[in-house]
């Protein structure tokens, strides 16, 4: 149970980077409130792997210092940092039991027999092996092996922090619904901070109290689900975040006037803009109503999903989503609006305030 | 698929069994028959039976040498398996280091069984030597012409010298195989450096390991070659092992009848004591 900082953290795996680029994480400066459940969202080699070692103690951040409840612990061993992770593939040692798996990391701290058994027992059932106890863990199903390895995490309920990298990834998924709530359980009962690494959406979206949005060895948001919703701080989290995603259109800029191709789009607040930057409209589908009033589009595609309609078309000449209810009809002429308070101004792919 | 019977393909695996019966099958059948018959010259022969088995295995002769080999082969893998595992968990898995301790390693497995015999004999003498003048100035009383002791200390110094490092490549190569996850996952379980050996690099080893062990054996088992140069089996009989014996008695006495019931003896340990460990060790293993 700890609050964690992460003061500039810095990383490049490389001995000498030399560029910008050089680094897999490029400057991370954040806290992890004590007790908190976070979801780290982000594409493929975008560094969530390398932040949590770098929490976790497995390598050390080439630059900046990393503080639990106050106290620099950027030198401190995995060990002394009490953590527990799991991890993206399983790991397991083949030779022993599932049982002994499971004792494995409590064994390895001298906690007392019986309260390893009780632990053991208790995990084993959460995790659905109760039956398997005591075979050996060698040959196992690639997701019973995960389910191992996310046990080991879970037995230590008494750890500062808990980190898993996308660990429901090869789970079916029922069980994954049935892990997840247990997780959630857990982490209600023993108060451990969380960091949970998905590649899944939904999945950081229903478990996590704020998701962070990494993009390119940054982290570009942090904030509740609504908020990554509504008010995307980057371009990147606008495309990500929704499906669709956020629909993103190149925009020249005149006071409170957006304009597109030939199109002018009101603004209700004045945007601060340097001059010079490249200015774009955000405006996610749900917020783009299709009628017979406000400016012409041209329908290239419906996909209806079931609740609703994706309606995709050029809209002065840019490719633009639409989200149409069940019912809701599609008109002959049709012509789009978008919900004033609904649009974000981006400057340079950073959303930008209003004009003080 | 239709599965079609063609006897033609006999054929195919002809080459082989040509070869392998001049090279192996007909060589041994005529050792086997060598070791029932009995011969005074002229190559005439007369029917033995098993009386040569019989004088072999009730010989002391027989007796000590097997001795001697158990002895030396039970030494040899006591030293190298350890050794090597500890040179292997020691040595760098990434880096400029890997290529060096490679070839470094490799380097004693290149070198031709007599020139290591050479080698040694030369370094260990007494009076050109650099090893033996340097034991000898300090006051060690090496001379392994005359000391026993000093004669196995030579022939297991050298043995280790030379074998050591095809068990140190065969774990390396269990070890390299082996994620970094799992590194990483003992660190997080609060795992101790000697689980990490025995939960995590010892199982993934234990396959190489086997066949390091068999190869070890089986090898040092035959040893001839390091022996015949450096000690010619003495002093005395001290390091007289089968082979040297086998040899004796074939080339130098002539007693062609005992030699080939010796060596069939001698091929026969080998392979039952290789089962043994064999099946021993695989079934240990089905089992952990
Ligand atoms: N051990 C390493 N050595 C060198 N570069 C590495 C190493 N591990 C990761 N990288 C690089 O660092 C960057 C970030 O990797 P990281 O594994 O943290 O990404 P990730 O967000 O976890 O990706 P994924 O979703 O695929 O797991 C990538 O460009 C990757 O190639
Ligand atoms: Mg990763």
């Amino acid at each position: 149970m700890a609050r964690i900082n992460l003061n500039h953290i810095r990383h490049a795996y490389g001995a000498k980077p030399k560029s910008e680029n050089d680094y897999a994480l490029k400057e991370v400066h954040h806290e992890w409130n004590d007790g908190g459940a976070y979801a780290l969202l982000g594409p493929s080699g975008c560094g969530k792997t390398t932040l949590l070692n770098i929490i976790s103690g497995l390598i050390n951040p080439s630059e900046g210092e990393i503080l639990f409840d106050g106290k620099d612990v950027t030198h401190l061993s995995t060990q002394e940092r009490n953590i527990a992770q799991v991890f993206q593939f399983p790991v397991i040692y083949d030779t022993m039991t599932v049982y002994d798996n499971l004792a494995f990391p409590l064994r390895n701290r001298h906690v007392p027999e019986a309260e390893v058994d009780r632990r053991v027992k208790e995990t084993i059932e959460m995790i659905g092996l109760g039956g398997w106890a005591k075979k050996t863990a060698r040959g196992l199903t690639a997701d019973q092996k995960q389910k191992i390895s996310l046990g080991r995490g879970l037995v230590r309920n008494d750890v500062s922090a808990i980190l898993f990298d996308e660990p429901l990834t090869v789970i079916d998924p029922e069980m994954k619904w049935v892990l997840r709530s247990q997780i959630k359980r857990l982490h209600k009962q023993f108060g451990f901070t969380m960091v949970y690494v998905t590649h899944d959406q939904t999945e950081a979206l229903t478990f996590a109290d704020k998701v962070v949005v990494m993009y390119d060895g940054q982290i570009v948001q942090i904030g509740t689900p609504a908020e990554l919703f509504e008010r995307p701080r980057h371009t990147f989290v606008g495309y990500f975040i929704g499906s669709p995603g956020m629909n993103v259109l190149p925009v020249k800029l005149d006071g409170n006037t957006a304009t597109v191709g030939g199109e002018h789009v009101g603004l209700n607040f004045l945007p601060k803009v340097k001059a010079g930057a490249k200015t774009e409209l955000g405006i996610r589908p749900e917020f783009v109503s299709l009628g017979r009033e406000g400016m012409p589009v041209a329908i290239t595609k419906v996909e209806d999903i079931g609740r609703h309609k994706i309606v995709r078309a050029r809209f002065a000449d840019q490719p633009i989503s639409i989200i149409v209810d069940e019912d809701g009809e599609i008109p002959a002429d049709p012509r789009v609006t978008f919900d004033p308070k609904a649009i974000n101004i981006y400057a340079d792919s950073w959303r930008v305030g209003e004009e003080a | 698929m239709e599965k079609t019977w063609n006897n033609k393909a006999w054929f195919m695996v002809l080459p082989v069994l040509v070869l392998v019966a001049f090279s192996a099958v007909i060589p041994l059948m005529t050792v086997v028959n060598y070791s029932v018959q009995d011969t005074f010259g002229n190559n005439e022969f007369f029917w033995a039976g098993t009386d040569w088995y019989v004088q072999v295995l009730t010989s002391d002769r027989f007796w000590d040498a097997l001795t001697r080999n158990l002895i030396f082969s039970a030494i040899i893998l006591a030293i190298e398996i350890p050794l090597g595992i500890i040179i292997a968990l020691n040595m760098p898995k990434k880096g400029l280091g890997v290529p060096v301790c490679l070839v470094l390693m490799a380097l004693p497995l290149l070198i031709p069984w007599n020139v290591v015999g050479t080698i040694w004999q030369v370094f260990g003498r007494v009076d050109i030597g650099l090893l033996g003048r340097t034991l000898e100035a300090i006051g060690i009383n090496y001379n392994y012409v005359q000391n026993p002791v000093a004669a196995w200390v030579t022939l297991i110094v050298m043995d280790v010298w030379h074998w050591t490092s095809l068990v140190v490549l065969l774990c390396y190569a269990g070890l390299v195989s082996i994620p970094d996850a799992y590194y990483q996952a003992a660190k997080i379980d609060g795992a101790s450096r000697w689980s990490v050996f025995r939960y995590i690099q010892l199982p993934k080893m234990k396959r190489v390991l086997l066949i390091a062990f068999l190869l070890r054996f089986m090898d040092s088992f035959m040893i001839y070659t390091e022996p015949f140069v450096v000690t010619g089996g003495g002093p005395g009989n001290s390091t007289t092992f089968l082979s040297i014996d086998l040899v004796k008695t074939a080339i130098g006495q002539f007693d062609l009848g005992p030699a080939a019931a010796l060596s069939i003896i001698y091929f026969l340990i080998i392979l039952l004591l290789s089962w043994i460990f064999y099946t021993v060790m695989t079934t240990s293993d089905a089992q952990g």
